[in-house]
């Protein structure tokens, strides 16, 4: 076991040396030392094991087997409907589409920002934003403990990159597609999202796995808050039945800054999100949901960390999960209250809803309260569908699947009503419900 | 419509709770079922639903010409059979429109019609409310999720309503309710009487019955039907307690039926 997550991080080093040999990065002077800083953080201890209390339920041997090879430089087509099937109707903002990690711009529609902010693909914002890039990349996901953020960050290619500046007018809305395409690629999109003063924006990620074989898509995003800026950012994901997905998020949120962030999980054989909301700035407001929906034998774990660093901050955090089959969950939550950080005011939430009875769940709160004036709460819980709520909606003529459909997505309703993007939150509901597979109750709700 | 036969059935625990029930219900008629707490009276509204918790140990319920007992839940709901719960269930997530919206379609679909559309199913509800006198509002609202107790029990009787049953049973609709709330679900119930449906209220007291007038009234004592008559049996039990049905099963007097 050993043996092969050794020979894993090996291959991960030699494509970095050839790379860098044939000067293949082309990026700019300030961004090598950064890359070499990365590789050789990920060298000292390459894949985590279940040894790493990071990782102690989520086995990553098999991502280390499997020897995954980069993309090729230019960016492969994509069936045709695949992107009208995933169009939220009515909604006509710029969008990025990726195909295995590379900028397409001919599946992209850019429009200019109404507030005079920019969107582009990372790797042409390194040519037009050099500065600003260099400012914020790799300063705020800090991969020196996650070896992820340091194997993104020294394989950083392209991504999305989206900055509003201080005072722009109006609501800027971007999405961003990470299509999947072509088994055995590992893909490691950055994206780097910088709201400045005041500035207003609401960011989707989706991640969409076209093919049912394995892949390794290793994402890092880092969302940078300004003074009193509002930032509403959705991460739905999609990937294919044998998809590996590593999602490294991290938000920096300045003074009296709000953050909402939601995330839908469905696909995936192994996906692991680790996400680090940072209240920076006094007054700052994060909230952080997530519903996760999973059956076969998918593997999901969410580490989730917030960090009261200033006074003031307040943070909500609300994860769901639905397991069936033999699939597995995993959520740490970890709040920390420095000790500067009176008045913080935190909560965490975290249920599941088990519909087999050969799924597990290992759900970990972990609070670290340094301050002493401090609102801090926690709560789990775990349980089965109501017999009591089964029997009621039977005895009004809905069938057991419809039934058991129908309780279901009223436990995850209460994730995806948070979502406010209407169309958007139709689209979620639309594939919750394909997910339980109830026709019924499909046709009704959708 | 409904012909219960030497029904016995309780729960795992205690299984003898109903020893022995027979009734007949036609068309048209609204029959009360009184009886003290502890009498079987709701352990005879979830037999009738088909609770899976319940267990049947001897008897035979004929429903319109089928064996009632070897239907599911469902399937009775769909042939027409309506419970109003004592204590309706909190479904969080699902709004009142989009469960009804289901049931109904869900129904119309089993039965060959066609299914109604958002538009067909508003207009629809909208006529519901009204005959039951409820707020619009009641509709989006999560399937009573923070409802009153007043309002749950509107709530069972605006789906009883949307649900147009055969066959309708009423188990405690009346507990609970102040009386401005007793008369709108009287008054709901009222409206829904036809000539080609029945209904069974279950009840503890009989002021629910000086609002809706039953047919028949039947006394459920120890899980046997121990008395039978017409609207006056009530009134009587109401002057006269249920301790003096009691005595009259002490001394051997009362006929069962």
């Amino acid at each position: 076991m050993t043996a092969t997550v050794a020979t894993a991080k090996d291959r991960y080093l030699a494509e970095f040396e050839a790379v860098e040999r044939l000067g293949a990065f082309r990026s700019p002077s300030w961004l090598a030392p950064l890359r070499r800083r990365a590789i050789d953080r990920f060298a000292e201890s390459g894949f985590p094991t279940t040894r790493d209390e990071d990782w102690r339920y989520t086995n990553l041997t098999a991502l280390g087997a499997t020897p995954f090879r980069p993309a090729a430089p230019w960016p492969a087509g994509v069936p045709a409907g695949v992107l009208e099937r995933l169009a939220l109707p009515g909604v006509e903002w710029p969008r990025l589409v990726f195909v295995d990690g590379r900028y397409s711009p001919k599946l992209s529609t850019a429009r200019p920002l109404p507030g005079g902010g920019q969107v582009a693909s990372l790797a042409e914002a390194m040519i037009t934003e050099g500065d600003m890039i260099e400012r914020h990349l790799g300063r705020h996901a800090r991969w020196d403990g996650n070896v992820f953020a340091a194997l993104n960050t020294a394989f950083v290619q392209d991504g999305g990159f989206v900055c509003l500046p201080p005072e722009a007018r109006g609501e800027t809305s971007i999405e961003l597609v990470f299509l999947a395409t072509t088994p055995g690629v590992v893909a490691q999109p950055r994206t780097l999202i910088v709201a400045g003063l005041h500035s207003r924006l609401t960011v989707v990620e989706r991640y969409v796995g076209l093919t049912d074989e394995a892949y390794f898509t290793n994402a890092v995003t880092e969302i940078v808050a300004g003074p009193g800026a509002a930032v509403d950012h959705y991460m739905l994901q999609e990937q294919g039945a044998e998809a590996f997905h590593v999602a490294t998020v991290h938000a920096a949120l300045g003074r009296d800054s709000a953050f909402d962030t939601c995330g839908a999980t469905f696909g995936g054989r192994l996906a692991r999100t680790t996400l680090t909301l940072e209240l920076a700035g006094e007054g700052a407001r994060g909230a952080i949901n997530g519903l996760y929906v999973v059956g076969g034998r998918q593997h999901v774990d969410h580490h989730v960390t917030v960090d009261h660093a200033v006074p003031r901050c307040a943070s909500r955090q609300l994860f769901k999960g639905v397991l069936d089959g033999t699939a597995r969950a995993v959520f740490n939550g970890r709040i920390i209250v420095r000790p500067d950080a009176q008045k913080t005011d935190a909560t965490q939430t975290n249920k599941h809803l088990l519909l087999s009875d050969g799924v597990e769940v290992d759900s970990k709160p972990q609070l670290e309260i340094f301050a002493d004036d401090v609102k801090c709460t926690h709560g789990a819980a775990e349980g089965q569908l109501a017999p009591e709520a089964l029997f009621y909606l039977k005895s009004r003529g809905l069938g057991e699947e419809t039934a058991r459909a129908l309780l279901t997505y009223g436990f995850a309703h209460e994730v995806l009503e948070r979502v406010a993007v209407e169309p958007l939150q139709a689209y979620l509901d639309r594939l919750l419900m394909a997910r339980l597979g109830s026709d019924r109750t499909t046709k009704e709700i959708a | 419509m409904l012909s219960i036969r030497s029904l016995s059935a309780g729960v795992e625990d205690k299984p003898d709770i109903l020893k022995r029930i027979s009734l007949e219900v036609k068309a048209g008629e609204v029959h009360a079922i009184m009886g003290p707490n502890g009498s079987g009276k709701s352990t005879l509204a979830q037999v009738l639903a088909g609770h899976p918790g319940y267990i049947v140990t001897s008897g035979e319920v004929t429903y319109l010409g089928q064996d009632l007992l070897a239907l599911p839940a469902e399937e009775r709901a769909r042939a027409g059979l309506f419970l109003a719960f004592q204590y309706p269930v909190e479904i969080p997530g699902v709004s009142n429109a989009y469960f009804l919206k289901a049931a109904v379609n869900e129904r119309r679909s089993r039965q060959g019609q066609e299914e109604l559309d958002a538009m067909e199913f508003l207009q629809l509800l909208d006529e519901k409310l009204r005959v039951v006198e409820i707020d619009r509002s009641f509709v989006n609202r999560p399937v009573n999720e923070g409802f009153s107790g007043g309002e749950k029990k509107r709530n069972e009787i605006l789906q009883m309503a949307v649900l147009e049953p055969k066959l309708a049973i009423l188990d405690e609709t009346d507990s609970g309710l102040d009386i401005d709330a007793l008369k709108t679900v009287a008054q709901g119930v009222n409206r829904l009487r036809r000539p080609d449906n029945a209904m069974i209220l279950v009840t503890h007291y009989q002021r629910l019955l000086q609002y809706v007038e039953p047919d028949h009234v039947h006394v459920l004592f120890d899980g046997r039907i121990v008395k039978s008559g017409g609207k006056e049996l009530a009134f009587e039990l109401e002057r006269k307690g249920y301790d003096w049905i009691r005595e009259e099963v002490a001394a051997g007097e009362p006929v069962g039926r």
